[in-house]
């Protein structure tokens, strides 16, 4: 058997749903939150991968790189908000920080 | 020719700014050099303008355009005739006088150059409004006089009495202005021209028009117009009911009094209803309802100054008085007998005014003439001249006021419009009382026993209120009264000799000459000038004709009745006091007036702004506007805000509801 574009379309979809799942079931720890974020990236990345093979157009490989390039950032600055936050509160469970509750 | 106009207008001005704003670069003697250049010019150039006109040369035509609103074009322009040339040389020859003397009246007062800023703006803005050839120039004027009258009678702007006084000059004007601005709106309205020569002209076609006010009355346009006016008149001349303004007046400094009194502000209704002659003379109603207030103020008014004790009050009743004499021979359509009793009257008043200023001086400053007394002997020439003043007020021949107070008996005599019947039973009971009250005051002052020194009276009535302006009152045990100076005493001489002669100078030109044929217009069916003018036969033979006529006599009378009760039997005065109490209430507290004026206006305007405050402002504005729309966002927030966690994994699944939200927005159609 060989793998068809519906095999790829259906991994990023499990990839997308699990990341979702994750972060509805994941209340309390923040880094997870993260991950599940990192990991939805992911799967529209390989969407946009299975899509430029099948399709012939390298476009989709492009718009991959900079999608790597800003998740990169994403992280790195969502991880040193992270620190900060946790130097100054001492925690990062997100059930206790409420501050911005009207 | 304009320029001596220009220079009779606005030199007043100038020395007022010079004096006013720069006060303190030229000094005390710099500020009433200034001033009094002003007025000396500005008199000049009025005198060489009443010759010029005599001469045949009047000037009608705008200056300057203010404005122009579609049809209706705002000028200042001037309209130079005899009336106004006239108004002019009174005007500016009364505030001279009371210019120098004000040197030697306000010597010590700290506002010295203030005050002779004031008096010369005054004069300015009275020259505008005699001078004015429309009526928001006119306007411009009338509200400028009250504006400085304010400024002048509140001079002494730490006295209570003073603040309370001008206030209520400045509020009862506007209850006249407020009539004033409604005849000018009228005149506006069906004339479409603001200028006097215009409205003059279109004034006979519009006699017929009528108005309607409310329901389906109808008004002539005409009466209304002329009793809007009026009311602006009644205000500023001080006429029944909105006179209650002037005897307070009496707090500024005396010769303040003088100027509003006899030149300046309460001539400018008198003046103002000459001046529309050819408006009043077409409405009958109109001028009955002038003569009703006239003879009303004329007589009543007079009473009043019987119970006064503080001498600048008698002359202050006595001014209502007189005013109420002009208003009459208004009514009478005796125009320029009314114009003639305003100059003679300014002259007298003015030299009554001051020669009470220096009765004043000479008592440091204790104005209650039950204090006074013999004070002949050591003030000759204020007692000579206060004299001439008091026969000249009384209507003695050959004085001044005797020409022109005859004249409107006689005039309301030959009048037959409705109510000139009591115009003439009032003017003419007016001769006793103000010859008795006048020589009340003379003999309390002049003669009898001298009364000061002693312990003082203790003031029976708020009105009473001291008057230490300069840090003392009264004379102490072993003071005397001494004479004023001379800035003081030779404007008492000149206005003296005005008093006498200018009666029997003025009346034959003025009354029946020609001089004001085309500045007066009288109708052909009001004959009473033209019967008084079959029965003249020159000043001489009126003043012999006097003894023959009732009011002679009457005068007479009073002041036999002033000599009798003040000097012969002084008891008197005080049995006939307390055996017709009530009338002597009833006098002393003003008919109750201001009693009334306190409790139904001033209380109903305090009603109505608490009315307004509770439940406009309190109610409707904070409850309902401004405190209702916080809290309506309040309520509002209140409930957005419960979307507002704060928590992290809230946002993020609402953010994750919304994009398939979105995604099934786009692709539910697609499928």
């Amino acid at each position: 058997m060989t793998l068809s574009l519906a095999h790829f379309l259906a991994l990023g979809a499990i990839l997308f749903t699990l990341s979702v799942v994750g972060i509805f079931l994941n209340r309390r720890n923040i880094i997870v939150m993260l991950m599940s974020i990192e990991l939805m990236l992911l799967a529209v990345n390989m969407n946009f991968i299975a899509f430029s093979h099948f399709l012939g157009d390298a476009a989709g490989q492009i718009f991959v790189f900079f999608i790597m390039t800003v998740a990169a950032a994403e992280s790195a600055i969502g991880l040193a908000i992270l620190v900060v936050l946790f130097r100054k509160l001492d925690t990062v469970d997100a059930q206790e920080l409420d501050s911005l509750k009207g | 020719m304009k320029t001596a106009y220009l220079l009779a207008a606005f030199a007043p001005l100038i020395g007022s700014i010079v004096a006013g704003l720069f006060g303190r670069q030229v000094g005390r003697a710099g500020a009433h050099w200034v001033t009094i250049a002003g007025v000396a010019i500005s008199f000049a150039a009025s005198l060489w303008t009443l010759f010029d006109v005599l001469g045949g040369n009047t000037f009608e035509g705008a200056l300057y355009t203010w404005s122009v609103l579609n049809d209706l074009t705002i000028e200042v322009g001037f309209l130079i005739d005899p009336l106004t040339a006239t108004m002019m040389c009174v005007v500016t020859s009364v505030s001279l006088m009371v210019h120098i003397y004000t040197i030697g009246y306000m010597a010590d007062d700290p506002g010295y150059q203030r005050f002779f800023s004031y008096i010369s703006l005054f004069t300015f803005s009275m020259m505008m409004l005699v001078m004015a050839n429309n009526f928001m120039q006119l306007f411009f004027g009338w509200e400028a006089v009250g504006l400085v009258s304010y400024l002048l009678i509140g001079f002494w702007y730490t006295r209570p009495t003073a603040i309370y006084a001008n206030l209520k000059a400045f509020l009862v004007n506007r209850v006249g202005d407020f009539g004033f601005v409604l005849g000018i709106g009228l005149v506006v309205a069906y004339f479409g021209s603001l200028d006097y020569g215009e409205v003059f002209a279109a004034a006979p076609e519009l006699a017929d028009e009528q108005l309607g006010l409310w329901g389906s009355t109808q008004w002539s346009l005409l009466t209304v117009t002329c009793i809007c006016l009026f009311i602006g008149a009644m205000g500023k001349s001080a006429q029944f009911p909105l006179h209650v303004w002037l005897p307070d007046s009496m707090e500024g400094p005396t010769p303040i009094s003088a100027l509003i009194h006899a030149a300046t502000m309460v001539t400018a209704g008198i003046f103002m209803v000459a001046r529309m002659s050819p408006l009043f003379e077409l409405s009958e109603t109109a001028l009955s309802f002038i003569m009703v207030i006239g003879a009303i103020t004329a007589l009543f008014m007079g009473f009043l100054g019987i119970v006064q004790n503080d001498i600048k009050r008698v002359v202050a009743y006595s001014t209502l008085s007189q005013l109420g004499y002009m208003t009459v021979a208004l009514a009478a359509s005796a125009y320029s007998v009314a114009i003639f009793h305003l100059m003679t009257h300014a002259f007298f008043k003015a030299l009554l005014f001051l020669g009470a200023g220096s009765v004043i001086i000479g008592m440091h400053h204790d104005q209650d003439m039950r204090n006074m007394g013999g004070l002949r002997r050591f003030m000759p020439v204020t007692w000579i001249t206060f004299l001439i003043g008091s026969l000249a007020l009384i209507g003695t021949p050959f004085f001044s006021g005797f020409y022109s107070k005859d004249m409107i008996i006689e005039a309301v005599r030959y009048s037959e419009i409705p109510g000139a019947g009591f115009g003439y039973f009032a003017v003419l009971a007016g001769v006793f009382v103000t010859a008795l009250y006048t020589f009340r005051m003379y003999f309390m002052v002049f003669h009898g026993e001298s009364r000061w020194g002693r312990a003082q009276h203790d003031h029976d009535h708020d009105h009473d209120a001291s008057h230490d302006d300069a840090g003392h009152h009264g004379l102490g045990p072993n003071d005397k009264p001494h004479e004023s100076p001379r800035v003081v005493t030779v404007p008492l001489v000149l206005l003296a000799i005005a008093s006498v002669v200018s009666g029997a100078i003025a009346i034959g030109p003025m009354l029946f000459g020609d001089f004001f044929a085309n500045s007066i217009v009288v109708a052909e069916s009001h004959g009473a000038m033209a019967t008084l003018a079959e029965h003249w036969h020159g000043w001489v033979d009126l003043g012999m004709h006097a003894l023959k006529t009732w009011p002679f006599w009457l005068a007479l009378a009073g002041v036999v009745t002033a000599w009798f009760l003040y000097i012969a039997q002084p008891g008197i005065p005080a049995s006939i006091a307390s055996a017709f109490a009530p009338v002597y209430r009833l006098l002393d507290n003003k008919y109750y007036l201001d009693r009334l004026n306190e409790i139904l206006f001033a209380g109903g305007a305090r009603l109505l702004g608490r009315g307004l405050w509770r439940g406009g402002d309190q109610t409707i504005i904070d409850g309902l506007i401004v405190n209702g729309s916080a809290r309506l966002t309040g309520w509002f927030s209140g409930v957005l805000r419960l979307a507002q966690t704060g928590h992290l994994n809230t946002y993020a699944i609402t953010m994750i509801i919304g994009v398939a939200l979105l995604m099934l927005f786009v692709i539910l159609p697609l499928l």
